[in-house]
């Protein structure tokens, strides 16, 4: 059935058991939402250099929006951030493909749990709760190193 | 599993649903199409699809420009569509009809007709809006909008717990200072339908206009502005079987020849010199442009199909409909309706949350099997806001639905939970 490539138990796994959920320190937080069915989520980042020391998000919204908050702690805590950056334009590509990029092995080893949101990437209306979180991430990367630039220059 | 029951007051929908195309689809491959998103759209009878196309084919012009034979059968075709609504809404006269994109540009219409009005209209910053915690986007942001560049003070009826306007301080909220108050009579995420006559006494104890948002009401009951006693009513095509593109602005015919036109160009005018410029009387003078001309004759074929079938009827239909969806629907484990849970003075727009699920989840399982509900905040975010949910999920209902898919919907939940259990 078409629905259980969307659904997949991965995905249903992330959203009941969400990885690094809840509100830490950060270096800066944002607050995204999607205003066509009021998926929200407030999301801190912390880096320690150029290294992701934690991504702690908070939120309501669709299994979707949420297992894909928590797919996304656990890919990119710990990582660089160019690193962090590859693997996000990787899920911005497969989200983007209408279904029709069959991730392969070189994507799999990227992306890991989150290519199970392969599925996602055929309904149009959902694709946008998938990428919420990574493009909160974006955001609060954005304003946490621009702060930190900021802080070196002063 | 079914639980069918002798429903009274049911239209005969098997010959209803032979003039709708689109019911007989099948979607995703082999699932039966249950079409429960009514409140955001309704389906189009052959019908209007016929009257639309023969329009095309056969008298396609500008109206009220040419002398030629097209120009003026499509004139006749136009003003004949004004005919039919003016009498479908009861106004007293033509005039009083102005036709508009949609309703949320009639409720614009009317803040900017007001926010540029001399007294005593004028909306400034020694005055008041009142709208309620209920209204859709588009009665709310209008205001604010004019309420921040006049300066006019927005204020607002609060919901009471079971989802019903809480009208027990409205001497404070609709005062002397009030200028216009405006009220949705029926809900699009509760359903609730509204109690026009306290508030319309009460605004006019100070002199206040009342203008309605009858979006949900004009599709599904007998609506008559004069006994509604308000000063305007806005609604839209295509939520009562017309096409998408097509809105009315009722409004009395002494305010639309007091206050000034928002929109100019070609059709408002009288005379144009490089200086100044008067007015075409109402409706034109608020009908800027070349007008939505097919589908206010689709509109109007529209307004013809319904009153065929009659709008009392219609009503009975969804009354019934309404009561043994709500019965039903609160057999469910863990779901609960956002609004009233009875049918009496409600519409046939029933929203609920399904326990812990997000309401977008549910919706994707419904499709899934062939059932379209609308998911979200439907435009209304206050309202979650207030009962604090980020979502809902809304059946809607219509003429053509059947308890049949009432049954569809309920057994399509039990899947939901399963899937998500």
């Amino acid at each position: 059935m078409k629905l259980d490539s969307m659904y997949q138990d991965v995905i249903l796994d992330h959203y009941k058991h969400p990885h690094g959920r809840g509100l830490r320190d950060g270096d800066a937080e944002v607050h995204h939402v999607n205003p066509t069915c009021g998926d929200e989520i407030t999301l801190r980042v912390r880096y320690e250099g150029e290294r992701i020391a934690d991504v702690s998000y908070e939120g309501q919204g669709c299994s979707i929006s949420q297992a894909s908050a928590s797919v996304l702690n656990d890919l990119l805590v710990g990582k660089d951030l160019a690193e962090a950056q590859q693997i996000q334009g990787t899920f911005l590509e497969l989200m983007q493909s209408k279904g029709q990029v069959e991730p392969d092995d070189a994507m799999e080893e990227v992306l890991e749990d989150a290519v199970a949101f392969a599925g996602v990437s055929k309904y149009p209306a959902r694709v946008k709760c998938a990428l919420l979180s990574w493009m909160a991430w974006k955001d609060a990367t954005a304003q946490a190193l621009g702060e930190s630039a900021r802080k070196e220059t002063a | 599993m079914t639980q069918t029951r002798e429903l009274h007051g049911l239209l005969d929908t098997e010959a209803i649903r032979k003039d709708f195309p689109i019911l007989d689809r099948p979607v995703h491959d082999d699932r039966t199409l249950v079409y429960l998103d009514n409140a955001a759209t309704s389906q189009t009878p052959r019908q209007v699809l016929d009257t639309m196309t023969g329009y095309y084919e056969r008298h396609n012009a500008n109206v009220h420009r040419g002398v030629h034979v097209l120009a003026e059968e499509a004139t006749a075709l136009y003003e004949g569509a004004r005919d039919k609504i003016a009498s479908f809404v009861n106004a007293p006269s033509r005039d009083e009809v102005i036709f508009t994109k949609n309703a949320s540009e009639s409720l614009n219409l009317v803040a900017n007709m007001l926010g540029w009005a001399d007294e005593p209209y004028r909306v400034d910053s020694d005055t008041e809006i009142v709208i309620t915690e209920m209204e859709h986007h588009s009665n709310i942001v209008p205001w604010q909008l004019l309420s921040q560049r006049t300066g006019a003070k927005l204020k607002w009826f609060g919901l009471t717990d079971d989802g019903r306007l809480d009208l027990s301080n409205i001497e404070e909220v609709i005062t002397e200072k009030t200028k216009i108050v405006s009220f949705v009579l029926v809900s699009n995420i509760l359903g609730t339908h509204n109690p026009v006559e306290a508030i319309v006494r009460r605004a006019q104890q100070v002199g206040a206009l009342v203008m309605i948002d009858a979006s949900q009401a004009a599709p599904h009951m007998p609506l008559d502005v004069q006994a509604l006693q308000a000063d305007f009513v806005a609604f839209t095509g295509h939520k009562m079987l017309g096409p998408t593109g097509i809105g009315v602005l009722w409004g009395r015919q002494e305010l639309l020849e007091d206050l000034p036109p928002f929109l100019g160009g070609g059709e408002m005018i009288e005379t144009v010199s490089m200086h100044s410029s008067t007015y075409a009387p109402a409706p034109h003078k608020f009908e800027a442009g070349t007008p939505p001309i097919a589908e206010a004759v689709g509109l109007g074929a529209a307004v013809d199909y319904l009153s065929a079938i009659g709008m009392d009827k219609i009503l009975a239909h969804e009354k019934a409909l309404t009561a043994y969806a709500v019965e039903r629907l609160l057999q469910v484990p863990d779901l609960r309706i956002i609004g009233p849970t009875t049918a009496e003075e409600r519409g046939a727009a029933i929203s609920f949350t399904l326990g812990d699920i997000h309401p977008h989840d549910v919706g994707q399982v419904l499709d899934e099997q062939g059932i379209a509900v609308r998911v979200g905040h439907h435009c209304a975010r206050p309202v979650c806001l207030r009962y604090g949910i980020p979502a809902t999920t809304r059946a809607s209902f219509y003429l053509y639905s059947t308890p049949a898919e009432v049954d569809a919907l309920v057994d399509g939940l039990e899947h939901v939970r399963n899937f998500f259990g």
